[in-house]
């Protein structure tokens, strides 16, 4: 366990060497160069007009249903690692389990596909 | 890398941050270079000179940039949340140079050039690039602005999309090797390189790493003729550098992954080329797919948003989840299975 917990050691001293490196470049930036703010320039980008209304308005509801999606097919991106991992372990029963599974998720997706969630326009 | 000093806590700290130092700056100074030969590259296939004013054939042109951009003013739009507003770029540019953390560089004398030999290489990789999405996704939210917010919104839906096929292609490479260690990945590919046995997951990788790193065709998220910049709009000075820097070590990253696992990582293409060290094949791998990378981008016009998304759910997902069951199927079939029990 020692062992194991030590090999993550140094990723987490990565972790904060390209930490600090990222503010003190940005936080050098800040200090180098002149700061002058005015309104125009720290009014919101669009194209040189007075933004109107908030941009964080309404979007399509198709991103909210691919983040779904994602979230299911990531789910079992997971589940098969430690089944690529362990397959030659666990042999033909192993296989087809997860073969029912995939079965199972591809019946879903084609759901999906049928009822246009995958439609852009 | 081995340790000088096992005893003492204080010195293998240091030791561990000079390791850190020795990956983390070459890649900083690499994309310095790697954005010169991008731009080189593209303006040669455009037959244009590309930069060529700043030292000699413009080769500091981006060493010139970084001080343009330190000399600059840090605006931060007076709607913005201020704080996600400096994460954003922070977790990007961190994200980035973290994941270099696990690649193997090859031995030299007997000794591993690796930071982070850990048993679970690749599952960090793709745990890592996944993150990467929040960078953009809170630089879109915190911007306050239309821009940011449809360019965030779009890359966040991009990426996930092809990270999914990415997962895929992932577990087919896992099947022939039995091991989620880089290194391991590598040794299994002594005998032959992964591209040959599985060259349809390869072209799958290839084409999902230019969409999950924004890169064009799939550069929807900043599409300057349209979005202006996408998630970029509202930054300035530093910040901006460092979504740049993020944005060119993760393609750099990809490239790194491609090579490590279909074409042998730091391994000689034939064997009696042993003697060349292996960081130099695995940096030449590297800089082989940025051509790559960069040639499309100069010879690929844009994508539709639909058609990017279509391509990755209706093309890509059910091709590479019919190979994860086609690849184990014949691998169990004729009992070529690693790690049997």
């Amino acid at each position: 366990m020692q062992g194991l917990l030590a090999e993550y050691l140094p990723i987490l001293l990565f972790l904060g060497v390209a930490t600090a490196f990222s503010l003190i470049m940005i936080g050098a930036a800040v200090l180098v160069a002149r700061q002058n703010p005015d309104p125009a320039k720290l009014a919101a980008y669009e194209c040189g007009f007075d933004a109107f209304g908030d941009s964080r308005g309404q979007f399509d509801v198709r991103f909210y249903l691919v983040a779904i999606l994602f979230i299911i097919f990531d789910l079992e991106v997971a589940f098969l690692f430690p089944w690529a991992i362990s397959l030659g372990g666990i042999g033909l029963f192993g296989f087809w389990s997860m073969m029912i599974f995939l079965g199972v998720l591809t019946v879903g997706f084609v759901y999906e596909w049928k009822k246009g969630a995958l439609e852009w326009e | 890398m081995a340790n000088p000093w096992p005893d003492n806590g204080l010195l293998t700290l240091v030791w561990f941050v000079l390791c850190i130092l020795a990956v983390m700056l070459p890649v900083v100074l690499a994309v310095a270079f790697v954005i010169y030969f991008d731009r080189k590259i593209w303006a040669a296939m455009q037959l244009r000179r590309g930069p060529n004013v700043v030292g000699p054939f413009g080769i500091l042109q981006s060493f010139a940039d970084g001080i343009k951009l330190v000399l600059k003013e840090t605006v931060v739009p007076a709607s913005a949340n201020k704080g996600v507003f400096f994460i954003a770029p922070v977790l990007t540019f961190v994200l980035a140079m973290v994941a270099w953390a696990v690649i193997p560089w090859g031995y030299i004398n007997g000794v591993k050039l690796v930071i982070s030999d850990i048993n679970v290489g690749i599952l960090y990789l793709f745990a890592i690039s996944s993150l990467g999405v929040y960078g953009i996704i809170m630089s879109g939210w915190a911007s306050n602005s239309r821009y940011p917010f449809l360019g965030g919104l779009r890359s966040a839906a991009q990426m996930v999309s092809y990270e999914v096929s990415i997962g895929f292609v992932l577990i087919t490479v896992l099947l022939c090797v039995g091991s989620l260690n880089l290194s391991d990945i590598i040794e299994a590919q002594r005998n032959m390189w992964f591209f040959i046995p599985l060259f349809p997951m390869f072209i799958i990788f290839l084409i999902s790493a230019l969409a999950e790193t924004n890169r064009p065709p799939f550069d929807l998220p900043e599409a300057e003729a349209e979005l202006v910049a996408g998630y970029q709009v509202e930054y300035s000075s530093m910040t901006f550098a460092m979504f740049w820097l993020g944005e060119y070590a993760n393609i750099l990253l990809m490239c790194a992954m491609i090579s490590i696992l279909f074409f042998g990582g730091w391994l000689p293409p034939f064997a009696f080329l042993d003697f060349i060290p292996g960081p130099i094949w695995l940096i030449l791998k590297i800089a082989v797919f940025f051509f790559v990378f960069s040639w499309v981008k100069a010879a690929v016009p844009r994508y539709r948003y639909d058609q990017l998304m279509r391509l990755g759910w209706k093309v890509f997902l059910p091709i590479s989840l019919g190979a994860v069951v086609v690849v184990s199927g014949f691998l169990v079939a004729f009992d070529l299975l690693p790690n049997k029990g």
